[in-house]
């Protein structure tokens, strides 16, 4: 068996290449094309417009508290409970997300409504629902695993730097008070509250079975 | 009347050499910024009002001054106190001295302002002559090089003060890559001293004007000179003396506020003097090209065009091409600086010891034969003075 090898032949730098004169007046070419090129587009004002085309050649700075580059739409920001049509969360207190999370970074406290409300017995709500943002690994899964569309990523915020933890273990009121990028604090998904003619009807308590 | 002039010549000069170093210090942010697609600095602001007035980043190097000033100026324990101070001084002030030498314009004769020019004044002492230099030396660039050789002395004492080892080390090298590159410096001026007979910097404009610039008699020198220049200036490519990966900061690694501020303004003032420098020796000067003392002739290509400016007019046509000259130097030397990679120690020492200097010495050799050949062989004995 015989070994075939490839000889690499070394690169022969030329007279030329080797005075160095040459190649830096080639290389100052290059560099005060692009010079003239980003003063024209400053001068002008023509920088390419960052959120049509990201990657478009020229002056590539966001002026970043002025303009912002649009995260994309499954982009995973800071976490939101959506709402129902009277306010209250859509999450019906079922675990899925907390179980689902592999940081464990989502405490739920689940409760029943009172007696006499009308989704007594169909769903429970969670008293407390808190998420420590610092843990958190922006994996997504809680959105995934929730089977009502409660919990969403799509609000557009990263995190900011706060100075200290406490601030980044976010409760019930300031998940519920943030945004989606669309605008609204709902969503689009259907929901069917009990005694709704689409709602199943099946319950833990009340159920046939 | 010799002293009045004197110091408000200074004043002019180093006023605007310092201030030079502030503007090119916006310069070289927005460059390299638009070079490699940035926008630079824009966001110091002075507010007045609701207004914040940015100017294009040029607060950037206002904010800059302020802030050295404030600093803590921190000095290292264990350091040679008075070295540490003395050092910043001594590497910033030969680099404004050097300029004392450079003549940026022509002579402006006062009791001829509002007449044409005469060819008498070329011999004619008579009435206030302002000479546009501070000083008119014997040794004319010599003193140059005198100079700027102190430079080193700066650096070297900032790294052997400030007691730290990447201080020391940065040190050694500014001082071992000044002193080889000031050898190649110096010889590569040597041609063009052959050529122009003289050491003084007006007789070379004056050359100059006469037969052609300098950089078409003495191209190879040129190259040299410029190389060197740039290598004395310790930018990149030639900063090992503050190669950030190996020695952090290099000498001034354990300065602070102005006295740093005075190492990274030297720096630049030194950038403006070595292109002063190129363009007296190499680039005609105040000189443009067809204009005379007596305003512009041109007489060629069967065009005959004879303009008679007024005195006045010439020597601001003068001090105006002379600073676009050094302008556009200065411009390029700071695009070479954004474009060319850091060289290694080893290379500079190569560069400086093994092929600048030989090529010097070349260019010595080459010259003289250059000027025996056009001048014909002397005749045996002709050669003693
Ligand atoms: S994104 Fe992942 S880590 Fe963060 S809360 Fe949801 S499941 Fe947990
Ligand atoms: S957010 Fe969704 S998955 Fe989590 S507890 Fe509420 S309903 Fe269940």
């Amino acid at each position: 068996m015989t070994a075939t090898t490839k000889v690499i032949r070394k690169p022969q730098r030329t007279m030329a290449d080797q005075s160095y004169v040459i190649e830096l007046v080639k290389g100052l070419g290059v560099t005060l094309k692009h010079f003239f090129k980003g003063t024209r587009q400053m001068v002008t004002g023509t920088t390419p417009d960052l959120e049509k085309h990201p990657y478009a050649d020229g002056i590539a700075t966001v002026q970043y508290p002025e303009e912002k580059r649009p995260y994309a739409q499954r982009w995973r920001g800071v976490h939101r409970l959506t709402h129902r049509d009277d306010g209250s969360p859509r999450c019906v207190a079922c675990l899925c997300c907390s179980t689902a999370c592999p940081a464990q970074c989502i405490y739920i406290k689940p409760a029943e409504y009172a007696e006499g409300d009308k989704r007594r017995g169909y769903e429970r709500y969670p008293e407390e629902f808190v998420i420590d943002e610092l843990r958190c690994i922006f994996c997504g899964f809680c959105v995934e695993a929730c089977p009502c569309d409660a919990i969403r990523m799509d609000t557009g915020y990263h995190m900011t730097a706060l100075d200290d933890r406490a601030s980044f273990i976010y409760d019930k009121a300031q998940l519920m008070s943030h945004v989606g990028q669309d605008g609204t604090q709902k969503s689009a998904n259907p929901r069917h509250e009990p005694g709704d003619p689409t709602h199943p009807g099946v319950t833990r308590l009340h159920g046939g079975h | 009347m010799f002293w009045i002039q004197a110091f408000v010549k200074i004043a002019l000069i180093v006023g605007v050499l310092v201030n030079m170093a502030a503007i090119l210090l916006w310069v070289e942010r927005k460059q390299s910024a638009m070079m490699q697609d940035r926008i630079g600095p824009n966001r110091a602001a002075i507010v007045v009002g609701s207004m914040r007035i940015r100017a294009a980043g040029l607060v950037h190097s206002i904010a800059d001054g302020i802030k050295m000033i404030w600093k803590e100026d921190w000095e290292p324990t264990g350091g040679d106190k008075l070295l540490y101070r003395l050092a910043p001084i001594i590497a910033l002030v030969p680099a404004l001295c050097l300029f004392a030498v450079i003549p940026f314009g022509p002579t402006l004769h006062v009791s001829h302002l509002r007449d044409l020019w005469s060819p008498e004044w070329a011999t004619e002492t008579a009435g206030t002559v302002i000479p546009m230099r501070i000083a008119t030396l014997d040794v004319g660039l010599l003193y140059v090089f005198a100079v700027a050789g102190a430079g080193v002395i700066g650096a070297a004492l900032a790294g052997w003060s400030s007691n730290n080892k990447f201080s020391l080390l940065g040190g050694l090298r500014a001082s071992s890559q000044m002193v080889s590159y000031e050898v190649a410096m110096g010889l590569s001026l040597v041609g063009s001293f052959m050529i122009y007979q003289s050491v003084q910097p007006t007789d070379m404009v004056n050359w100059q004007m006469q037969h052609c610039w300098g950089i078409f008699v003495q191209p190879l020198a040129f190259i040299l000179f410029a190389t060197s220049a740039i290598a004395e200036t310790k930018r990149v490519p030639f900063d090992v003396p503050e190669g950030e990966s190996e020695v952090v900061a290099g000498y001034f690694t354990e300065y602070a506020g102005l006295k740093f501020g005075m190492f990274a303004s030297g720096e630049l003032v030194e950038v403006c003097t070595s292109s002063a420098l190129l363009v007296v020796v190499f680039l005609g000067g105040w000189q443009l090209p067809f204009v005379q003392n007596t305003g512009l002739e041109f007489h060629y290509l069967g065009i005959d065009v004879s303009w008679h400016w007024a005195h006045i007019v010439v020597v601001l046509v003068g001090l105006l091409t002379f600073i676009v000259k050094v302008l556009v130097l200065v411009f390029l030397q700071l695009q070479i600086r954004w474009t060319l990679p850091r060289f290694r120690y080893d290379q500079i020492m190569m560069l400086g010891w093994k092929i600048l200097l030989p090529l010097a010495l070349l260019n010595v050799l080459l010259t003289g034969f250059g000027i025996l050949f056009i001048n014909g062989f002397p005749a045996t004995g002709a050669m003693t003075p």
